[in-house]
């Protein structure tokens, strides 16, 4: 049972930096490597914070908010520079490493000592002693919904409505009388804010920040929304987003499986591999729709 | 009224395929006037239209819009006053959203795009009222996402989403160009129904010289960056399209087309 749980933690809190990667990959069309900085950036800002003192529950809406200044400088590197989108985030990414680097002030800090949002007096409090273990898997659940929910709201609002025009048609906004620029720089800003929020919960989970924790968050967040929304496309009463954490979870138990017939050094090959998979699955389908057409 | 004065605009600058498309190019628009502008391909009609809406950058000249010279103005800030169709219809609706929602959207143009719902619960019959006038349907569909439907029935939307708040000027891209006979038949009524109700000054560009004819009230024929026939009210009511494909082949064949 409990590697379940585990399984279903991981996924929930890869599942948050999937809906940032759905908000850049299929809302906005735009190819966003920042995520691989902005990943640890949430993780580094939440463990300083944390060994600073601070209550971990306030390290989520400041790691979301530093995870959407990276996304705001992405979005001004694209658009007001002209630089082409892949390149722009691939410039933020490895300018993040360093950043991240002085925010936390070592590759690697520890935080096992200290409170976070999982383990702390007022958790302690509240359950009369000691905290049970399915309580981790129940508070990573209310943050992912709740980001989920208010991401489903933005997205039925106005400037939602105007962000999903952007990525669809951004010759509409211009004549919506909008500058298309600010529209995709408010979206990259959401979408690396959900990442960083991502990576601040992963690091809590996980007692550390490691720079290296970003590596391949792309290609993570990239197979849970390609999964999620390829696999559950039938259902059409299961919301895109809610599709991209259940795709989250699935991938994860994927490569879960995997890794238990190899040794952990495999861990990002098997993770590429397995998107690769993925990557072909879900195209032959889109194929074989064509050909039916 | 819109006034285009002295434009130059050329293309490729500075290389061996530099090309002079305007020099000196005036046209004057009155208010209320329904302009349609016909010429070959090249001529320069549908770099006018950009020239006028912001797409592109001119070398020299201006354009003033009563008495405001709008040449430094973003495209964006200008499409407030301006709506436009192009030629393409998938260019003026969004296909991932619903009929609904591609109404909501064109509703709210000109206001601040914030925080409230997208869509407006109570302005629903007022999108319906204004699809059934299309006579397509449309407002049975209205869940339905645009992506799923016809060239033509998008076209159609987009000429309802484009005019359905206040508008100066109304730019009309080539916007039956892409669609079949009878379906561009329609959208040209419709077209003509919704500038007459509306009152709206409008630049047409096409390369149907009947619509030219039959529609608006005046026409410009263009060639190599210079109007060739300006013609407009009971002038232009006795031309006829013999008269315009006569000096529309004469150009074209000085061209070798």
């Amino acid at each position: 049972m409990d590697w379940i749980l585990t399984i279903i933690e991981q996924g929930l809190i890869y599942g948050l930096l999937a809906l940032g990667v759905y908000i850049t990959y299929k809302i906005l069309d735009f190819p966003d490597l920042t995520v691989d900085g902005s990943f640890p950036l949430g993780a580094a800002v939440a463990a300083i914070l944390i060994k600073g003192g601070m209550n971990p529950y306030l390290t989520l809406p400041l790691s979301f908010l530093a995870g959407a200044i990276a996304g705001v400088f992405t979005g001004l590197i694209h658009v007001k520079l002209k630089v082409r989108d892949l390149l722009s985030g691939i410039i933020m990414m490895t300018a993040l490493y360093t950043i991240n680097m002085l925010i936390a002030g070592t590759n690697n800090l520890p935080i096992f000592a200290n409170d976070n949002i999982f383990k702390n007096p007022w958790l302690e409090k509240l359950f009369g002693g000691e905290i049970p273990s399915w309580s981790k898997v129940l508070i990573i659940l209310i943050i992912a919904l709740l980001a989920k929910l208010l991401l489903d709201f933005f997205l039925k609002t106005q400037a939602g409505y105007l962000l999903r025009a952007v990525g669809d048609n951004d010759t509409l906004v211009t004549t919506l009388a909008k500058d298309k620029g600010n529209v995709k720089i408010i979206g990259l800003a959401i979408a690396n804010g959900l990442v960083a929020l991502s990576g601040c919960v992963f690091c809590q989970e996980q007692k550390v920040f490691e720079i290296s924790s970003g590596t391949g968050a792309l290609v993570l967040g990239l197979a849970s929304v390609i999964i999620g929304t390829s696999l559950l496309k039938g259902f059409s009463f299961i919301r895109a987003t809610t599709a991209v954490l259940i795709g989250s979870i699935i991938y994860k138990a994927c490569v879960a499986v995997a890794i238990s017939f190899f040794d952990p050094v495999y861990m990002k090959l098997i993770t590429a591999v397995l998107f690769l998979v993925v990557l072909v699955f879900s195209m032959e389908r889109k194929k074989k729709v064509k050909r039916n057409a | 009224m819109l006034e285009l004065k002295h434009i130059d605009k050329y293309y490729n600058p500075g290389t061996v395929n530099e090309m002079c498309l305007f020099s000196d190019f005036n046209l004057t628009i009155r208010d209320n006037e329904f302009v349609a502008v016909v010429g070959s391909n090249g001529s320069g009609k549908t770099s006018m239209l950009n020239l006028i809406c912001g797409s592109i950058d001119m070398d020299g000249g201006s354009i003033v819009i009563d008495g405001k010279d709008i040449s430094k103005e973003k495209e964006f800030r200008r499409m407030k006053y301006m709506g436009r169709v192009y030629q393409n219809p998938a260019v003026g609706t969004c296909p991932t959203m619903t009929i609904l929602e591609n109404m909501a959207l064109a509703d709210n143009k000109g206001n601040l795009f914030g925080l409230k719902m997208g869509t407006n619960k109570k302005r629903i019959d007022f999108y319906k009222d204004s699809l059934r006038q299309l006579n397509l349907g449309l407002e049975d569909k209205m869940d339905v996402k645009v992506g799923t439907l016809s060239g033509g029935q998008r076209q159609a939307m987009a000429l309802v989403m484009s005019t359905m708040t206040p508008l100066d000027f109304l730019i009309l891209d080539e916007h039956t160009a892409a669609l079949d006979p009878k379906t561009a038949e329609l959208i040209m009524e419709l077209t003509d129904k919704i500038v007459r109700e509306k009152k709206l000054t409008t630049i047409m560009v096409t390369h149907n010289l009947r619509y030219a004819v039959e529609y608006g009230d005046r026409l410009v024929m263009m060639h190599q960056g210079q109007t060739v026939i300006d013609v407009a009210g009971e002038q232009k009511k006795a031309v006829d399209t013999d008269e315009i494909l006569r000096k529309f082949n004469e150009i074209s064949i000085e061209c070798g087309n």
